[in-house]
């Protein structure tokens, strides 16, 4: 097996061009799992560790730029602002050694349907830059997904940043698992509120082959939302936000939880999601006033 | 391929390296030092937490080339004053595990002290007050212990904190 250090971003790109099956290593916290337990024998690890570009981030217009490389814990310590969704998800994976290693970038490259980045990413629309040899592209998260564990990624390119919108209003994430450290997700789930588009983005994690949203939820929660008034919403209107999110999944029974389970947390999930979002919007409508 | 690394401030050199072993395997088969632990070699049970280039993480989950020119610390470095077997000096972390009778089959413990000393780095040792129960749940939350029952665990590090608090107040 070859082991590849490039230590800039064109020779990293150079390095996958030449090796379009070498397997990019980051924080290593999936690759390890499978090179130490024998899953997967690469002929080539491209070891993207030492590449700058990847473990920074910025603002970058109205996006907050985040290089693919950039561990959990320094999401958590540094963008809860900029990135409040993706902070909280941050904040459930793993364990504080893990989370000093692993990154939004291989979480994007394994593209678990159990990621815990996905859901926050598709809820605030965030959007993934792409770059090979040939040069760079950006995909909307809400495109990244296509089938089980496959995405909009081509074989020669890599993950360079992820841009996070400028939060404009509430986002939160939920998560189910059997405890509070060390779980791989049963379901999880990220709302954000845009209060100046009027909009709703949602994100579903465990439910389905792939990351998903939950479109005609996000429709009707956009359309009876009173974003003038900030009113709390009612008790029929959060139980059909509910059932409009539990009613997109397809969830499997797998040894984390039966699909009847995952289906029913999700609608909990979502439930109060809601109810933390429109109390902290009303917060802010107040304050404001 | 060939492995150049600090451990414990020691350059060390580990030939014949598969790049796809695990830093914990360099650690303990090639480089001669077995305090790092390895209980499940998939980042689940901390027992092979070591300071990576100051950051603490599962050894097993970092390949041998990344760990080129990187350094690392280990339960080894804690000690105070490192010496062969029964003369080195503990650190106060070390010390108080003992005393609070936190070591049963002693498997989990080197993950723990290194854990505990980051712990009690980022919060007395930063000025901070001494961490709070929940802080120290949190902390040592991917830390596995099949024999203790983890009160005692949390005695030692909440020993460890009195006393470093102290002897940070004593030297100012
Ligand atoms: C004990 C344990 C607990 C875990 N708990 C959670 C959890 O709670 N939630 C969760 O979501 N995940 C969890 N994980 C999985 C893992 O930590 C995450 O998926 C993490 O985001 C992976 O990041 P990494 O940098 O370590 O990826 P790596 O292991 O380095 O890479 C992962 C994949 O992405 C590819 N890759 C990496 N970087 C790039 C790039 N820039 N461009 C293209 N491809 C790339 C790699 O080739 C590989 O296929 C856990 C893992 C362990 C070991
Ligand atoms: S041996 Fe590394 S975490 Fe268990
Ligand atoms: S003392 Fe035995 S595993 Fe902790």
């Amino acid at each position: 097996m070859e082991f590849l250090s490039p230590s800039t971003l064109e020779e990293a790109l150079e390095a996958k061009s030449a090796h379009p099956d070498g397997v990019p290593i980051m924080g290593g916290t999936d690759v390890m799992v499978e090179l130490n337990f024998d899953k997967r024998r690469p002929s080539t690890l491209i070891d993207l560790a030492r590449v700058p570009e990847l473990g920074e981030w910025g603002t970058d217009g109205d996006h907050t730029r985040l290089g693919a490389g950039v561990p959990y814990t320094k999401i958590v310590e540094h963008l809860s602002r900029s990135a409040p969704a993706l902070a909280k998800a941050s904040r459930t994976v793993a364990s504080p050694q893990i989370r000093n290693r692993g990154s939004v970038g291989g979480n994007l490259g394994g593209a678990s349907p159990a990621g815990d980045a996905h859901p926050p990413l598709l809820a605030t629309d965030a959007v993934i830059e792409l770059a090979s040899v040939r040069g760079r592209r950006r995909v909307p998260a809400r495109e990244f997904y296509l089938s089980l564990r496959t995405t909009a990624r081509q074989d020669d390119e890599l993950i360079t940043a992820v841009l996070l919108p400028e939060p404009k209003g509430p986002q939160q994430f939920a998560k189910i698992g059997t405890r509070n450290a060390m779980v791989i997700s049963v379901a999880a789930f990220s709302l954000a509120l845009d209060a100046e588009k009027r909009t709703v983005g949602t994100g579903l994690g465990s439910v389905a082959p792939t990351p998903i949203r939950a479109e005609e939820a996000e429709e009707f929660l956009a359309a009876e939302f009173d974003w003038e008034g900030a009113t709390l919403p009612s008790e029929s209107l959060v139980r059909r936000f509910g059932e409009l999110v539990a009613s997109v999944t397809r969830p499997i029974d797998d040894q984390r939880g039966t699909a009847q389970y995952r289906t029913h947390s999700m609608a909990v999930m979502a439930r109060r999601a809601l109810t933390w979002s429109a109390t902290e919007y009303r917060k802010g409508v107040t304050r404001c006033a | 391929m060939r492995v150049n690394v600090n451990v414990n401030g020691e350059d060390m050199t580990a030939e014949n390296v598969w790049p796809g072993e695990s830093l914990l395997y360099v650690l303990r088969e090639r480089l001669g030092l077995p305090g790092s632990k390895n209980a499940c070699e998939q980042g689940e049970c901390g027992s092979c937490t070591v300071y990576f280039d100051g950051v603490t993480a599962c050894s097993c989950m970092i390949a041998a080339g990344q760990a080129e020119g990187r350094a690392v610390r280990t339960v080894e470095g804690l000690a105070e004053e490192p010496g062969k077997g029964s003369d080195r000096t503990l650190g106060t972390v070390q010390d108080a595990f003992v005393e609070a009778g936190a070591v049963q089959c002693g498997f989990c413990t080197p993950g723990l002290l290194v854990q505990t000393d980051d712990l009690l780095e980022r919060t007395v040792g930063a000025g901070k007050g001494a961490p709070d129960d929940a802080e120290i749940r949190e902390a040592l939350a991917g830390n596995l212990c099949r024999c203790t029952g983890y009160e005692k665990i949390l005695d030692a590090v909440r020993l460890a904190a009195g006393r470093r608090a102290e002897s940070g107040a004593a030297h100012e």
